[in-house]
């Protein structure tokens, strides 16, 4: 039951790009079709569960010699690596999954979300599978916003009459603000 | 001593991560196709998009697929790199003419009239924010100079105002019309040496006010060009690449001076603008002949039947 209600709150109330704000580079960045902002969905979600995998024994090693604060420096250094070697593995044995996903992975790297899931794994004191839940929670809840996103902006650039000074970039900021104001109210869902 | 665990264990993650890497691309490093290894070789390794491909790389791996990728897209090696690519693939290279960039105005400062002085971010796009830029022409060249940051070849450079090509240096990637606020550079084949040098579509007395060398859309050139490969639309002369024979006529035509003949030194010019002027005025000349003869033809006639008439009138 708890993990129900860990993925339900990673992916509606703490959605990360929608309410949390974290990866809202990517979120503005990669949503302009549905094909990419998938692609860019699932590899987060890979990559999130795979950090957390290796950044939680790490901190477990760090709180051991009492430099707990030096979590960040070390898990952008791991995570960083790790992503690298993803994308090597992944070109070598499976180069179907590498095409459709390989070019969103460098992206990936220094993307906060991931950065911030594996902290905030830390933060609350998740055990080692709550950490993993959590991290694909948080991954399922990026894929959702991005999905969401992308299907707006589709519509938003095919068919409405947006006033000349608003296209672009501003019409995008102001869709994420709507979009994140519409997520604010799962708030209290859990109390 | 406190700092010294610390920095032992970050150091000792890097190092790990580090070996782990580089053992993992021995590991995984993948056998990349020979031939995409030597067109890749080939290409001139800018990464300008002009390709219409993520980079060099991505448009290697294009053709080394096959399909259809034609080897002619790269703007930036030219003819050149094409018939390599060619001989790579084992395909004709076709014809792959050359082109470049041009930017359709001379509104230098001299030329053209200040509208306000600006004095802003150094951005052509913020200048178009206040009144479309500090010239008087809403369609110039702002000046200063979106066109050259965006170049990666140095190949434009502004001068006295206007963005002006360098014809030895340009590849025609299209960054700089890409980045032109008012849309003013064009790729045009880099044979056609005859264009007009405005992109004005203001009334002929508005434009003339704001440039003295705007376009007024008089179609004085459209008439003079034996090959009719000037159309004027929207007060503004177009010449047809494809019909156009370069003979120079509508640039010594031009009143106002819009149209650029770049092929032709300033002699011959001078020469097709005299032999130009000799046959309009041996036209005039017929055309008066003509008009005298009518009109005394006419005269004549009426005094024939101004003749008859008074014949009639002594017989009755």
């Amino acid at each position: 039951m708890k993990f129900v209600i860990i993925i339900i709150s990673m992916v509606l109330v703490n959605n990360y790009p929608l309410a949390q704000f974290l990866g809202i580079c990517p979120f503005l960045g990669v949503s302009k079709d549905l094909d990419s902002s998938t692609g860019m969905g699932i590899a987060v979600t890979f990559v999130m569960v795979l950090a957390t995998a290796v950044t939680w024994p790490i901190q477990q090693l760090l709180n051991r010699f009492g430099i707990g604060y030096l979590q960040t420096v070390v898990f952008i250094l791991v995570i960083a690596a790790l992503v690298q070697l993803v994308e090597m593995f992944m070109k070598k044995s499976m180069p179907a999954l590498y095409k459709s996903l390989g070019i969103f992975l460098p992206l990936i790297t220094t993307n906060c979300a991931v950065l911030g899931v594996c902290i905030t794994n830390i933060d609350s004191s998740y055990n080692y599978i709550e950490s993993l839940v959590n991290a694909f929670g948080a991954g399922i809840g990026f894929l959702f916003a991005m999905v969401v996103m992308a299907g707006v902006r589709t519509k938003l650039v095919d068919q409405s009459r947006i006033p000349e000074s608003f296209r672009g970039v501003p019409i995008v900021l102001i869709t994420a603000a709507i979009l994140s104001l519409s997520f604010m109210g799962f708030n209290g869902m859990f109390s | 001593m406190n700092i010294v665990i610390p920095v032992a264990l970050v150091a000792i993650v890097g190092l790990l991560a580090s070996c782990m890497l580089s053992y993992a691309s021995k590991v995984f490093a993948v056998q990349e196709d020979q031939l995409f290894l030597d067109l890749r070789a080939e290409l001139p390794g800018a990464n300008c998009g002009g390709c219409g491909f993520a980079g060099c790389d991505d448009y290697a791996h294009a053709m080394a697929e096959g399909g259809e990728t034609p080897c002619t897209k790269c703007s930036v090696g030219g003819p050149a790199v094409a018939k390599k690519l060619a001989s790579l693939l084992g395909q004709d290279a076709g014809s792959m003419e050359k082109k470049m960039a041009f930017v359709m105005c001379n509104g230098t400062t001299d030329n053209a009239s200040k509208l306000y002085e600006y004095e802003d971010i150094d951005s052509c796009k913020a200048a178009k924010q206040l009144f479309g830029g500090s010239k008087t022409c809403p369609y110039g060249c702002i000046g200063l100079g979106d066109c050259v940051q965006a170049c990666e070849f140095d190949a434009i450079r502004i001068i006295d105002g206007v963005a002006v090509v360098g014809r030895d240096y340009c590849t025609s990637c299209g960054a700089c019309a890409k980045a032109c606020p008012q849309k003013l550079i064009k790729i045009i084949p880099e044979s056609a040496k005859v264009q007009v040098r405005c992109h004005n579509e203001q009334k002929g007395a508005d434009a003339r006010k704001g440039c003295k060398v705007a376009c007024i859309g008089c179609g004085q050139c459209a008439k003079v060009c034996p090959k009719g490969a000037i159309t004027v639309e929207n007060n503004l002369s177009k010449i047809d690449p494809e019909k156009c024979i370069k003979c120079g006529l509508c640039a010594a035509k031009c009143p106002t001076g819009a149209i650029q003949d770049v092929l032709h030194t300033a002699e011959q010019k001078e020469k097709i603008k005299k032999s130009l002027q000799m046959k309009e005025a041996k036209e005039a000349e017929k055309r008066k002949e003509a008009a005298l003869k009518a009109k005394a033809e006419k005269e004549a006639a009426a005094k024939a039947a101004a003749e008859a008439k008074t014949e009639e009138t002594t017989k009755a």
